[in-house]
């Protein structure tokens, strides 16, 4: 027994580099392969659920019916929401965790490599399965991606049980890729580094991970409500069977209120890396930045029903609703003012992923000013489904998750690679991205003040004028996506040689790493002081 | 300058719609206290909202435009101030409590639903309205108008498009107006913007909100929670009246319904209902079973050859007045007079290569329902 150890032991000392053919990526434990697939997989998926959102844009870009009917139409918004939200925005969190995490604590992987490679392959088959729906009898979903009961049950098309299972296994595969986090986080950090040393990288994602562990079964509970209602005759969500319609969207927002904040706490913790790296200063308020995330983590559980305002609620329940929604405000802007503060007296410098997080602060913070006004019981009844609406989660959700993952890309692109991407490309990337971004989501404020109903195909004649601006903007944005994917090709096919440490302002253990990162992380844990 | 033109011309050529549109970009203030009110408290948030980001950003932008390295500028290495913690915890805390103040007393106005002059129970159907005038023996659906041709762009549209309906509520200025909000199938919202009001309308719940219009006019909005496929074609038209008008409009009501009443009881010939009946399909039922009669498989089937349109009579009927439990079908008992029951019903058994040659009159209807 005591050989056997020592000889595996021996094993692991060997420099074994990646396995042949496929078998490399299907049987992979390797937190690096299966990170590059993470991040492949949710590149697929924007570009799937972007290409949904451009025939929404087509459709609305003048007023009438062109392009596509009313149902079809209703199954695009809802496609496009669930594979932005489950399909690109969360596994490429997954992904960066999986490449980051152990280079950031000094472990050779994640703690738990089998369970890692569990939760990525189920993705696949759970989104080919969700994507499936579209070409079933009835079509796919069509009841929006908060899909409330009973639209998405007695109304629903059959399609929605093959939903319901899909949205199981993505649970499964988060709740999987949350608890390595976890362990991995816990238990691997090299000798010296205590919690209050970890990078903010670590903090965010440690922090999301619980989230995820709390409230993804949240939604497979509520899914499987849904599939009791729809086969099993139970009747939780109908009215008729002495169900209640409201207690679906009380159980769901319990679930998607956090899971904004998954959305968001992993981007806070990038642009928490790559601020001090390009102003050549560090972070500023570290203690309260954690702080923060966990005031902003545990309030997200008591603020959910802020998105039903005009469900009825008593008068006490409202007011609780507003004021808890309120207090997220002060943690959050804790967090902006310091990101500032890091900026201020350094000695700034503007690359890419400068660019990014500097798109991220400023976005995000109009996204955080009109979830303010949002917030505001009263003044909700109007703003209530409305573009105002779609244009507020937008201005978090685009620059807030999707500007985050492409800053720590482009950050750490020349660690994983070994090669510099092309910086006047990126850059390109970046302009084109933001005047689209502002472009398509800004003039929604503007239509949705005036009135405009959200997840309508078609729309009265006094919102033309925005919404044909707003599609092309969609069109910009959407295009300036296809510059991303040239870059990265050009950079893994004739990029130049990365110096070790491509950024001087950079700090953190992944840097002291050779260029390309070794295939294993750190065999032999480095000390932190 | 000619080519300017000539650009500009064709862009107008493209967009026929353009002559109705405008650069709206702000919410209107409204014609009842409660709209004023939010559209103040909105306006006060706003510019609470520029001014933090006037000066969070103009310290970030002059932070960004001097302290860059290309101006040789050396980075100060601080990271830490409790005192700086402590002001940017404390300021936005009183900023929040500031406007707590206006937006908790609007929540409480807009709760105070108790002594209402008229009580209106509005219910969200798929998709269409219904408004029933609780005490007065009213009760009306309200469905779009906009023809398909508009909206497939093989007409021009016109200045309501989408926001026009067969018959609007009719409302009296200067009433305290409650509404009960529910549902027939999936939740709705009845929204008017005017009015700063929006409920949502949800199956087996009442929920109550009210009103007080300070202008005669016309006020229209829309149905703002996605309902189903047509979730975009429910619009809500009001018309506020003067109390005068309103009860001369009320009296025409009344009488309209005891026409209604004698009509059935006349002898209605085939051609006459199957004319009737193309009417009443194409706006009741063409949403869903399409006017060609071949619905969309599989929620929504075919009536064209369907056992049920070729079948027996009363089961036919059955499914019309009653709706069928568990799908997209509801009754219509309530919602077609006896003429249109019947009309609707000899038109779908005649129609589009149909051929059971069978009517039924609205006095069958009539008796039968008597009979239930």
């Amino acid at each position: 027994m005591s050989t056997q150890a020592t000889d595996m032991v021996h094993d692991e000392h060997d420099d074994h580099g990646p396995a042949k053919g496929i078998g490399r990526w299907l049987f992979s434990t390797n937190h690096k392969d299966i990170g590059t697939m993470y991040l492949v997989f949710s590149l697929v998926m924007l570009f799937i659920g972007g290409s949904m959102a451009f025939v929404v844009r087509a459709e609305l870009f003048q007023p009438g019916l062109q392009l596509v009917e009313p149902e079809f139409f209703n199954q695009m918004i809802t496609m496009h929401g669930l594979i932005m939200v489950f399909g690109a925005v969360m596994p490429a969190f997954v992904g960066l965790a999986n490449w980051m995490l152990p280079m950031m604590i000094g472990a050779p992987d994640m703690a738990l490599p089998r369970l890692n490679n569990l939760s990525f392959w189920l993705l696949p088959f759970a989104f080919t399965m969700m994507i499936g729906t579209l070409f079933m009898d009835g079509g796919g979903p069509n009841f929006g991606w908060t899909f409330y009961a009973p639209l998405s049950t007695t109304y629903a098309p059959p399609s929605v049980t093959f939903f319901i299972f899909a949205i199981h296994m993505m649970g499964a595969s988060s709740i999987m890729g949350a608890i390595n986090v976890i362990v991995t986080i816990m238990n691997m950090r090299a000798p010296g580094m205590t919690y209050f040393k970890m990078p903010m990288f670590c903090w965010t994602w440690l922090i999301t991970a619980f989230l995820l562990i709390a409230v993804m079964p949240v939604l497979a509970g509520v899914v499987t409500m849904m599939l009791m209602d729809i086969h099993f005759g139970t009747a939780f969500f109908d009215a008729g069977g002495g169900g209640d319609p409201v207690l679906f969207q009380h159980v769901f927002w319990f679930f998607g209120h956090p899971e904004v904040y998954i959305m968001i706490l992993p981007s806070f913790g990038v642009v928490s890396h790559v601020i001090p790296a390009f102003s050549r200063k560090k972070l500023f308020g570290y203690n309260s930045m954690v702080y923060a995330i966990i005031a902003i983590a545990i309030l997200s559980f008591v603020v959910w029903a802020h998105h039903m305002f005009t469900v009825g609620m008593p008068f006490a329940g409202e007011l609780f609703f507003m004021y808890t929604t309120m207090l997220i405000a002060i943690p959050t802007g804790v967090k902006i003012f310091n990101w500032i503060s890091t900026m201020f007296r350094g000695s700034m410098t503007f690359e890419t992923p400068m660019l990014y997080s500097i798109g991220f602060v400023i976005l995000f913070t109009i996204g955080g000013l009109s979830g303010i006004m949002l917030a505001l019981a009263p003044v909700d009844m109007v703003y209530q489904d409305t573009y105002f609406v779609v244009a507020h989660f937008h201005y978090v959700l685009v620059p807030g998750a999707i500007f985050g993952i492409f800053a720590a890309v482009y950050f750490w692109l020349p660690k994983w690679t070994g090669k510099m991407y092309d910086e006047g490309l990126a850059k390109l990337h970046f302009w084109v991205s933001f005047i689209g971004l502002n472009l398509t989501f800004f003039p929604m404020h503007f239509v949705g003040l005036a009135g405009m109903p959200r997840r309508i195909p078609d729309y009265p004649l006094q919102f033309a004028d925005f919404n044909m601006v707003v599609s092309l903007g969609a069109f910009l944005f959407g295009a300036s996506q296809l510059i991303f994917v040239y870059v990265l090709i050009k950079t893994l096919r004739s990029g130049e040689k990365a110096e070790q440490l491509p950024w001087d302002g950079a700090e953190g253990l992944e840097w002291t790493l050779p260029t390309p990162a070794p295939y294993h992380s750190f065999p032999t844990p480095p000390k932190v002081d | 300058m000619l080519k300017k033109v000539t650009v500009f011309g064709l862009f107008f050529a493209l967009v026929p719609s353009v002559a109705w549109s405008e650069w709206q970009l702000n919410m209107n203030r409204g014609v009842t206290d409660t709209s004023a009110s939010v559209y103040d408290l909105h306006m006060l948030v706003l510019y609470i909202c520029i001014a933090i980001s006037v000066v969070v950003f103009g310290v970030m932008f002059w932070s960004i435009f001097h302290h860059r390295k290309s101006k040789g500028f050396e980075a100060h290495q601080f990271h830490d101030s409790t005192s700086l913690e402590i002001l940017w915890t404390v300021v936005p805390t009183i900023i929040l409590v500031i406007i707590l103040f206006p937006a908790t007393t609007s929540l409480i106005n807009s709760y105070d639903s108790e002594d209402s002059d008229i009580d209106i129970q509005v219910t969200g159907y798929q998709w269409k309205w219904r408004y029933k005038y609780i005490g007065e023996d009213l009760d009306y659906f309200s469905v779009h108008t906009t023809p398909a041709d508009e909206i497939r762009n093989k007409a021009t549209k016109n200045e309501n498009y989408l926001l026009e309906v067969d018959r609007p509520l009719v409302l009296p200025i200067n009433k305290k107006i409650r509404f009960l909000f529910t549902s027939n199938d999936v939740i709705h919202a009845w929204w008017v913007p005017a009015f700063a009001l929006k409920k949502d309308a949800i199956p087996g719940f009442i929920n109550e909100d009210w009103t007080r219009i300070n202008e005669v006019g016309i006020y229209r909005g829309q149905c703002a929670e996605l309902c189903g496929k047509d979730h975009g074609f429910m619009p809500i038209v009001v018309k506020a009246v003067t109390e005068e008008d309103y009860a001369i409009w009320l009296k025409q009501q009344k009488m309209l319904k005891q026409q209604e009443a004698l009509a059935s009881k006349q002898s209605w010939s085939k051609e006459q209902l199957m004319a009737k009946g193309e009417e009443i399909y194409n706006k009741n039922c063409a949403a869903c079973h399409q006017p060609n009669g071949m619905g969309m498989a599989p929620v929504f089937p075919a009536l064209k050859g369907s056992a049920v349109a070729l079948g027996p009579i009363e089961t036919h009927l059955d499914i019309i007045f009653n709706g069928k439990p568990g799908t997209a079908m509801s009754g219509y008992g309530e919602q077609l007079s006896s003429v249109e029951v019947a009309a609707v019903l000899t038109y779908e058994r005649n129609a589009w290569g149909n051929d059971v040659g069978d009517m039924l009159s609205p006095a069958d209807v009539d008796k039968l329902k008597g009979g239930k």
